[in-house]
């Protein structure tokens, strides 16, 4: 009996000892990032992806993830971690995204997120940048005789995701055009599309590039068109959590610099052998000027091996989502030197 | 003498001791917790409060039973949610213990076809897990179902569609009337019974107050719209043509094909539950005890109600209870069909807007925690009303 007296004791000691840690951990973020350092002693980079958006991020049979948003992941594993394969990936619905960021299960969230106010400001969130400028829009069956957003009539019934901003959207758009409607939202993409298949909703909205991938999931794709119209601004880019601003930087540049190299024909083939090219922009962005790397504490290569694993965003953007057939044309995903509107600050 | 006084505290203090340190253990993990979370929050520049509930929630719901769109609060939002969870939850427990009565007695049943069946249904449904069954009879179900324009038409009032169930609505004058007058014919039904019960106790006199509270039911009403001003008309739905090929119907009410597949999964699975209480509880009254019925001469219906059903029921309803409470929880499955309740409005795009998730996910448990204690003392106080009374 004594004996366990003793043991309760310690148990109580050791509990209040527990609360004393407790309070003494989880403080502010410092000059030195604690993410990077987390994330080299991991040995990888910890991304949260969707769960299958072809284009975007999606897995194949094997489980190997690929898409434009997948590529910042590795870049980032690439810059970070010196080998762009070392991601661990982990698929997330739209609803439980953010909190995956901020309570730490993963590092960068790069998972055809739009960019608001509210979530960059409001719940402890980052943008750090656009890998894809994208736009609402409407899927419709061809036979349905729909062939503007203007046909609309009242009583419509419109299938989307629930938890995102095309919620949000469609309210707007559909009470400025004073339509009646049926919303029905889903937690998960697969289900809009089951649902929209079996003719429960006359229309699916999303973002349009998603409708386009989304379109090949369907029993019978070229049933269904996209109609013209773009309703909202949806600017897709990858997140982190506030309050680590070496690895904000650190994401932000990752993709940056696959933008950046594309705009002075960098590409995965080329890079090494431009080490010595005559532009300064172009030695800067393959390491063999300047020390960038320095201000977020990595070498000088890691610009290079970005280049070299993942490629430049115009290869990235052509694997993905142009040779599957989804958007073939770059539309506002084209550099600011060709009519589109990408367009990064200086690597310098 | 001194040294058995000090033994006796310290047995006390032994008793204390532990129970003292384990409270003290779960106190400082529960503050632990709380200030990490209070700690990293603060780090992330998020802040704590319910504030949000009044602010506007600019995403519209599919179907509520109180009047909402978009330009409502996040608050009303929740109450829509909650309304629909309480909906699917009554609508689930209704059907749920009929269908699981009807089988439970089935499967006594001396009739082989019908215990047969009874207890095959009872192992398939059982045996598939819930949400597959939601699934099913969504997107099975619901495949299988025609396009407006070939609606599976009753009588062309009501039409069954991929999109719904549309039904005539009701359009009511005085309807306040009429509602009174239900309450008075359930008043008189209850005094009948009453007075039907002390006649047979008292005078063995047996009423046939079945037929009599019937009458009361079905005449009361129709009194008040004979003379009372009491009207009511209906507002059929009609198809709709809103393109070539896409169409809709109007008017009526448009019960929705997710509220349809999920009270159908919910009590389909859950009656298979009830059906096997109702058999343990039919199976637990003694042999013995029908056999006394029937030799003071009561007749079958007489023996099930008033002998076998009382005192099964004492075996029926705790086991009930729980699967009452398992089938309020498990509407939460709700959101993977769009069906609107709690989970999927509140705890879903709620959150995903205002991002509160602390907030609004102890607000959800606290909601289902409500509402569990909520069906848990009611039945409760329905088991201790069935108990046996010591006299």
């Amino acid at each position: 009996m004594i004996k366990s007296i003793k043991t309760w004791i310690l148990i109580g000691f050791a509990s209040l000892l527990l609360v004393a840690c407790g309070q003494g951990g989880g403080g502010a973020g410092s000059k030195k990032s604690k993410t990077l350092d987390n994330t080299k002693k991991a040995g990888f980079v910890k991304c949260g992806v969707s769960q299958g958006l072809p284009g975007f991020s999606n897995a194949d049979e094997a489980g190997n993830w690929s898409g434009i948003d997948v590529d910042v992941c590795r870049a980032v594993a690439a810059a970070v971690l010196g080998d762009a394969d070392k991601v661990k990936y982990t698929p997330l619905s739209a609803k439980e995204r953010f909190t995956a960021l901020t309570s730490g299960e993963i590092d960068v969230l790069a998972r055809n997120t739009t960019w608001t106010l509210s979530r960059d400001a409001d719940i402890g969130l980052t943008f750090v940048g656009v890998n894809f400028y994208d736009g609402q829009g409407f899927m419709v069956r061809k036979n349905s005789g729909i062939n503007s957003v203007n046909d609309f009539r009242n009583g419509i019934s419109a299938c989307t995701n629930t938890g995102t901003t095309t919620e949000l959207n469609m309210r707007d758009f559909f009470n400025s055009k004073n339509i009646s409607y049926e919303p029905i939202a889903f937690e998960k993409a697969d289900e809009v599309v089951a649902a929209y298949d079996a003719g429960r909703c006359d229309t699916y909205t999303t973002d349009k590039s998603g409708l386009a991938a989304q379109r090949t999931k369907m029993s019978n794709p070229d049933e269904h068109k996209v109609l013209p119209e773009t309703i909202s601004k949806e600017p897709l880019g990858p997140v982190v959590r506030q309050g680590d601003a070496v690895w904000e930087d650190i994401v932000r540049w990752s993709l940056n610099t696959m933008i950046e190299a594309e705009e002075y024909g960098v590409n995965s083939s080329n890079a090494s052998s431009l080490k010595d090219s005559e532009n300064p922009a172009i030695k800067r962005l393959v390491g063999s000027e300047g020390e960038l790397g320095a201000a977020f504490g990595l070498d000088n290569d890691w610009s290079l091996r970005i280049i070299e694993q993942v490629g430049n965003y115009g290869e990235s953007y052509k694997k993905h989502i142009a040779d599957t057939g989804i958007l073939p044309n770059r539309g506002p995903n084209q550099l600011w030197t060709k009519g589109g509107i990408l367009y990064v600050p200086p690597a310098r | 003498m001194n040294l058995k006084k000090l033994n006796i505290e310290n047995k006390k203090i032994r008793n204390l001791i532990p129970q003292a340190l384990t409270v003290l253990a779960l106190l400082s993990v529960i503050i632990y917790f709380a200030t990490n979370a209070q700690i990293n929050m603060g780090n992330r520049g998020i802040s704590f409060g319910f504030g949000f509930l009044n602010q506007e929630a600019s995403f519209d719901i599919t179907f509520s039973m109180i009047e909402y769109d978009g330009s409502h609060s996040y608050g009303r939002a929740f109450l829509v949610g909650l309304l629909n969870t309480i909906l699917v939850s009554v609508i689930g427990i209704f059907f749920a213990t009929i269908l699981g009565v009807i089988v439970g007695i089935s499967r006594l049943s001396d009739n082989y076809l019908i215990a047969k069946v009874a207890e095959w249904y009872v192992e398939i449904f059982r045996n598939i897990p819930l949400i597959l069954q939601i699934f099913f009879w969504y997107f099975a179900a619901l495949r299988a179902l025609p396009l407006p324009e070939n609606g599976i038409s009753f009588n062309d009032i009501s039409f069954l569609t991929i999109k719904g169930w549309y039904v005539p609505k009701f359009i009511w004058t005085n309807f306040n009337i009429f509602l009174l007058s239900i309450i008075a014919a359930l008043i008189a039904i209850y005094f009948l019974n009453s007075y039907a019960t002390k006649q047979r106790e008292q005078f063995g006199k047996q009423i046939p107050t079945t037929i009599i509270s019937l009458a009361t039911l079905i005449l009361i009403p129709l009194f008040t719209f004979l003379f009372l001003g009491v009207s009511l008309s209906f507002e059929y739905p009609v198809l709709k043509q809103l393109s070539p090929t896409v169409f809709t119907y109007a008017g009526g009410v448009s019960i929705i094909p997710e509220l349809i597949a999920l009270a159908l999964a919910l009590s389909m699975y859950t009656a298979t539950f009830i059906a096997e209480n109702v058999r343990a509880g039919i199976l637990g009254v003694g042999k013995g005890q029908k056999e006394a019925a029937a030799s003071i001469g009561l007749n079958k219906n007489q023996i099930l109600k008033l002998v076998v059903m009382p005192q099964a029921l004492r075996i029926i309803i705790p086991p009930t209870t729980n699967q009452y409470l398992n089938l309020t929880k498990n509407s939460s499955l709700a959101a993977a069909i769009a069906y609107p309740d709690i989970v999927l409005v509140f705890a879903g795009t709620a959150l995903m807007q205002t991002g509160r998730a602390i907030e609004i996910i102890s607000i959800t448990m606290l909601t289902y925690l409500t509402l569990s204690i909520s069906i848990s003392i009611f039945m409760n106080w329905y088991n201790k009303k069935m108990a046996i009374k010591e006299k």
